[in-house]
């Protein structure tokens, strides 16, 4: 890194040459206006909004994003090049920018979406003119339909192409482009079809007008009569960091944070526009099953039911896949107490899992950038994590190789096939041999598909092996909000041990787990949140919050540990989740020294270091590997069979979910016939 | 002037046998993995086989050099050049309308093509067979006025020879490209024996590069 030193107003600064002036700008503490630039995306250079006098310079302003350091002259005696972002040539380019991109934008800020929160609003306001010597006839632009997530009024379009950027390089699909010239440029999609990619939300936020909006969200609200509730995502394993705007006690529409170690500034699909989900299908009252029928009860007494069944014993606790670490710990506690099994309803392997350094390795997700060969083993990252899988097409781009076990689908980006059995990687492993300069950049992602497979314990081990040689990262990719952290507090996910346990006992206590199937006979107690599958089955229905209506701690597939923050409240008579445990470990005559969520937090600290420094990951001992069996099993890995949009029991509450999913179906068969 | 394709297209597209191996031979010109710089080229050989682009010669193309679709749909609708919708089948007259030309007289001559081929530009005459547009400069000013056809020039015209022109296209004679006053390439048109190579010939300079 070379720096050069560049005068910025008055001031001398040293900056890496290969910034450009809008980048030194910002790091100085200058704000650039912007409507094309992002800092997440190539560079275009077609708004002009961003333009500063070059002192010395070509005698007109120049664009700063598309400027790079290195390329500004000295002055004559070797002065640093100076660069003015406040002089009168530049107040009056900013101007006259202003002026033409306000020419064709029509004035309908009342009734804009984007009203409120509208860089091209605001910037006019501080850089604009003022008022308008425009009477000319203004332009119009058809509309077309992106499906059923993103809302199109082109008219208002400025042709940032922050939108065709995005699709492009990051979501990785050729469908948008910007079609005709001059006056008549049009933002397309090739012959309109709709965008097939699970990122497509994020041209939403990307748009710095209106003409992108959200359909769910349409004309429901204004941003400043929404409040934000800074929070965390649970819709896969990524803990994506979220900001939930809410009005009254509706949810109105969910937008990424930016975190760079978790998802940048990007989240899925799943992740912003679940929140319909939240509203319908909901469990509000507890309810008991009398005569094949759920009749709704009071919480008095559906505790004393669920205590009378429990207190006979052999009682097995199942974690579900959207449950908080509160929740876990304390029917953790419970079954401690009453000396019953706790498993993990929805990972299923075929050994069992009790290290981290095995269950989550020792890969983070922003190693991912530095990455030159990636692994993927068992695992279709674009539907189990689609952020992940934006990043892992990042580090293609630049350059990184990824290979494929398992699993082939298409991922928008290219991948060298391995195989499809753990003897197809064991070849290639003999093959390449101990290339040192290879696993040491190498990342490997293992999936459920990997650790639901025939001999996987042998495979893990051997994968682990590598990474212990050669310092290579492992990082297992979760597909479930609460995976990691029922790990860590010991559940148990060896398939063999969970059916015989299932099998044998005589009272499940179901803590949203909407994947199991249990015998008839089984008394089941349904904690959760909405009407599904679990509740269906079950004979006692305790009502609880969802992840939004409760302060929750998540922990992501990295082994990052992050609070989740009540948004809303739950509705009806439905209690936070540790609440309703914390209750009924009261009437099993089980008493922690805890009563409120603090206490509880400062127990399960205490009890797991792992899990007690928020946002971060903690270190853990590296579990040596043994010398391992050759794989010789040439049995395919179990494919994905999840329904991307459907995977969860807040996915099949919301209508959002259910039409994507319809659409994705039908050009499914489209493109098969 | 905003373009889209047309919204009758043809079933299919593809290239002739020449075509296709001028096309291959266009990859090599190109490193590996950039082909993509060869869309243009690509383009205007099919629009010289079909005489416009079509929805199938796009995707043609694309798939031809490996690339999205929309891409091309972005090269081809860009350039004015690409003719999206179906020209006349015999002609398609190009009309330039710039300064020189239009001194020169040639909105009589779009009077002539709005009177006997169509009154819209970009629109077949009755039987399909022409069509016409008004076009920016041809680069052609010494010989206005100018009208282009294919890659032929037809200069120095007048009312009376571009009647006649288009009667010749009408009746599939094909007219000899060049100077309607006899001109050899751009000389003043007083001194065209001094400068004529061939005092039989017919033919002007650009006809015999073109044939070269």
């Amino acid at each position: 890194m070379t720096t050069k030193s560049i005068k910025i107003n008055d001031t001398i600064l040293d900056f890496d040459e290969n910034l450009t002036i809008i980048q030194a700008c910002e790091l100085s503490g200058i704000q650039i206006p912007r409507f094309c630039y992002h800092e997440r995306l190539s560079i275009a250079g077609n708004c002009r909004m961003c333009l500063v006098e070059v002192v010395g310079g070509p005698p007109k302003p120049t664009a700063s994003c598309a400027m790079q350091l290195k390329d500004l002259r000295s002055g004559p005696n070797g002065e640093p090049p100076q660069v003015l972002t406040n002089s009168e040539m530049v107040e009056n380019a900013r101007k006259g920018v202003m002026e033409f991109l306000l020419i064709n934008h029509p004035l309908d800020c009342p009734i804009c979406d984007q009203g409120g929160e509208c860089d091209l609003q605001d910037q006019a306001m501080s850089f604009g003119l003022g008022e308008s010597r425009y009477t000319e006839e203004k332009r119009t632009v058809e509309d077309y339909d992106l499906g059923p997530l993103v809302e199109t009024h082109m008219t208002r379009c400025i042709s940032c192409t922050r939108c065709v950027r995005f699709t492009t390089e990051v979501a990785g699909i050729d469908q948008m482009g910007q079609t005709g010239r001059g006056e008549n440029s049009e933002i397309v999609t090739y012959l309109s079809h709709t965008l097939d990619s699970e990122l497509q939300g994020n041209i939403i936020d990307l748009c710095p007008v209106g003409a992108l909006t959200s359909k769910p969200y349409a004309f429901t609200a204004r941003p400043w009569e929404l409040q934000k509730t800074d929070t965390i995502d649970v819709m896969d394993g990524i803990g994506s960091n979220i900001r939930v705007d809410s009005k009254g006690n509706r949810v109105m529409r969910i937008t990424p944070r930016e975190n760079h170690l978790v998802n940048e500034e990007w989240i899925s699909d799943k992740s912003r526009f679940v929140w319909d989900g939240i509203r319908v299908q909901r469990l509000d009252t507890p309810l008991k099953k009398i005569e094949g029928n759920l009749m709704p009860t009071s919480w008095e007494d559906a505790l004393s039911i669920a205590s009378k069944r429990m207190e006979n014993g052999n009682t097995t606790f199942v974690a579900g896949d959207l449950v908080n670490v509160e929740a876990l710990y304390t029917a953790s506690k419970l079954s401690e107490y009453l000396g019953s099994a706790k498993i993990l309803g929805d990972l299923d392997t075929t050994f069992p899992l009790n290290e981290r350094s095995v269950y989550v390795g020792n890969g983070k997700i922003e190693d991912l950038d530095n990455a030159r060969n990636i692994f993927l083993l068992g695992t279709n990252p674009r539907k189990e994590a689609s952020v992940v899988n934006a990043r892992i097409r990042k580090a293609w781009i630049n350059g990184a190789d990824v290979y494929r076990l398992g699993i082939q689908e298409n991922l928008t980006y290219d991948v060298k096939e391995l195989g499809v059995s753990l003897f197809d990687l064991q070849n290639f492993l003999d093959k390449l041999g101990s290339k040192k300069s290879f696993w040491t950049n190498t990342m490997f992602l293992v999936g459920y598909s990997f650790l639901n497979s025939k001999l996987a314990d042998t495979a893990l081990n051997t994968i682990r092996s590598y990474v212990e040689k050669f310092n290579s990262k492992l990082l297992v990719l979760h597909q479930n909000a609460s995976a990691v952290g029922s790990l860590d507090l010991g559940f148990e996910t060896d398939v063999k041990v969970k059916q015989e346990l299932i099998k044998e006992t005589k009272t499940i206590y179901n803590l949203g787990c909407d994947t199991l199937d249990v015998d008839q006979g089984t008394f089941v107690i349904y904690q959760g949140s909405h009407g599904d599958k679990g509740a269906g089955s079950a004979d006692l229905i305790f009502p609880s919050a969802c992840y939004l209506e409760e302060e929750g701690i998540f922990v992501n597939m990295e082994g990052r540990m992050q609070f989740a923050r009540k948004a809303i409240q739950p509705p009806g008579k439905a209690k936070e989740n540790w609440k309703i445990l914390r209750a009924l470990t009261e009437k099993l005559g089980y008493v922690p020294n805890w009563l409120d969520l603090n206490g509880l937090r400062n127990a399960l600290f205490d009890e797991f270091q792992l899990i007690s420094k928020p946002g971060e990951i903690i270190e853990v001992p590296w579990k040596a590997v043994k010398k391992q069996k050759k794989l010789d099993s040439k049995i395919s890995l179990p494919g994905y069979v999840k329904n991307y949009y459907l995977s969860n029991s807040i996915c099949r509450a919301s209508k959002t979910m259910g039409s994507l999913a319809r659409a994705r179906n039908s050009h499914n068969l489209k493109k098969a016939s | 002037m905003l373009r889209r394709l047309s919204v009758n297209q043809p079933e299919e597209f593809s290239f002739s046998k020449t075509n296709l191996k001028w096309a291959k031979a266009q990859l090599k010109k190109y490193p590996k993995g950039r082909q993509a710089s060869a869309v243009i080229p690509l383009l205007w050989k099919a629009q010289e086989q079909e005489g416009w682009v079509s929805k199938p010669a796009i995707e043609f193309v694309a798939n031809f050099l490996d690339m999205p679709e929309i891409r091309v749909l972005e090269v081809a609708t860009f350039y004015f050049m690409f003719h999206l919708k179906p020209v006349g089948s015999k002609a398609h007259f190009q009309v330039c309308g710039t300064t020189p030309c239009m001194l020169r007289g040639s909105e009589s001559l779009i009077d002539i093509c709005k009177a006997r081929i169509n009154g819209k530009q970009h629109a077949p005459s009755a039987d399909g067979s022409m069509s016409w547009e008004e076009v920016e400069c041809l680069g052609g000013c010494v010989n206005a006025p100018v009208v282009q056809i294919g890659s032929d020039y037809f200069e120095d015209l007048d009312k009376v020879s571009f009647e006649k022109l288009i009667s010749d296209v009408e009746s599939n004679k094909s007219p000899v490209p060049g100077s309607r006053v006899g001109r050899f390439s751009s000389e003043p048109s007083n001194m065209t024996k001094k400068y004529s190579r061939k005092k039989s010939s017919s033919e002007n300079a650009s006809i015999e590069r073109y044939r070269g």
